[in-house]
């Protein structure tokens, strides 16, 4: 392998992408009206295809022949290095908005600094995903506002959602190992200083919105290291049954 | 939340910068901002577009067909209406 470190950061953000447009597409033809139903569907295919091009960079980086698809269809869970906010399951549609707006914000800051990577060719995959983001930002952060000051209904279970998915935002801006040797060789992305930017973000739009913004401090992590929450698990068993039992299976 | 709580509102693109704005559809939204993204979810995901106006259905003021007659027919005894019905004299440069 050419880069066991870059192999690994770029996995870590394939998997992002790949495991929160699985995630997503999960409410294809269950969406509450079919405008949104699209909407999300299309989100889901924006975040599969940059899954495409960071497996396929992981892929090649890996060497051995290994392809995007094996990657993503023969890994298992612990594996898999996503953050637990992307497999977290999509609960009521209140619950997914906030999920996407925590993240969406996230990716905002963090593909706006990736940009400006020495590694090109991430670089140039982060250009492409801010554009994506920034309409995805959009769908979210409007939706939160909507519902957050709308009826008494969808602001209690709006509330309900930042206060239970809360415990995944410190996760964020935890720096791992290997994002200390890549932000170093300044090709990832020192997480931990995009903070500011994002808790300014999130207080602005739920102050908007009327939302509180929990207190309480402890943050549950583990993603980049494997250690998953048990919705993982049932989410792979669907998205690699194919190629699980029948492998190499082509049409 | 159901579509029929939803206001309509139909949704006019410009394929083109300087090009009109053609009718394409409708969406449903609550306001204006979720009219403008459903209708580019809808109608410009495969870049149709370089602009989009969404006006809400209730507001579109249209004729009614029942009135057709008496709207349109009047114009089909007209034939001067028509630049063909008059002959130009080949004196004339420039037209």
């Amino acid at each position: 392998m050419r880069d066991t470190i870059l192999f690994k950061y770029v996995l870590s953000l394939g998997d992002d992408a790949l495991i929160s447009a699985q995630r997503l597409a999960q409410w294809a033809y269950k969406a509450p009206f079919l405008e949104e139903d699209i909407a999300l569907s299309n989100i889901s295919l924006d975040l599969f295809g940059r899954a495409n091009f960071l497996l396929e960079y992981a892929a090649e980086l890996k060497g051995e022949n290994t392809t995007a698809d094996d990657l993503a269809f023969k890994r298992d869970e612990r594996k898999f290095t996503n953050l637990l906010m992307c497999e977290h399951p999509n609960g009521n549609f209140a619950d997914t908005i906030v999920c996407r707006f925590f993240l969406d914000a996230y990716d905002k800051l963090f593909f706006y600094t990736l940009s400006k990577s020495r590694d090109k060719q991430l670089a140039s995959i982060a250009a492409k995903a801010i554009k994506e983001t920034t309409y995805h930002y959009r769908h979210s952060s409007n939706w939160v506002i909507r519902l957050g000051d709308g009826t008494e209904g969808s602001h209690r279970k709006v509330q309900e959602a930042i206060n239970n998915l809360w415990t995944f935002t410190g996760e964020f801006f935890k720096m791992t190992q290997t994002d200390i040797v890549m932000m170093k060789k300044k090709v990832g992305v020192d997480r931990k200083a995009l903070k500011i930017e994002w808790d300014k973000t999130i207080n602005d739009v739920c102050k908007e919105a009327t939302l509180r913004i929990p207190e309480n401090s402890f943050m549950t992590t583990g993603g980049r290291e494997g250690i998953h929450t048990e919705h993982l698990g049932h989410l792979l068993s669907d998205m690699q049954y194919l190629q699980r039992a029948y492998p190499d299976a082509t049409w | 939340m159901r579509n029929d709580n939803l206001p309509v509102w139909e949704v006019f693109v410009q394929p083109k910068t300087g090009a009109h704005f053609q009718h394409c559809g409708s969406v449903h939204a609550t306001d204006k901002e979720m009219a403008l993204q459903n209708a580019r979810e809808l109608y410009t995901r495969r870049q149709e577009g370089s602009c989009i106006w969404v006006v809400k259905a209730e507001d579109i003021v249209s004729s009614n067909p029942n009135d057709s007659e008496s709207f349109f027919d009047p114009a089909d005894d007209k034939v001067y209406r028509y630049p063909t019905f008059f002959k130009v004299s080949k004196k004339v440069k420039g037209l």
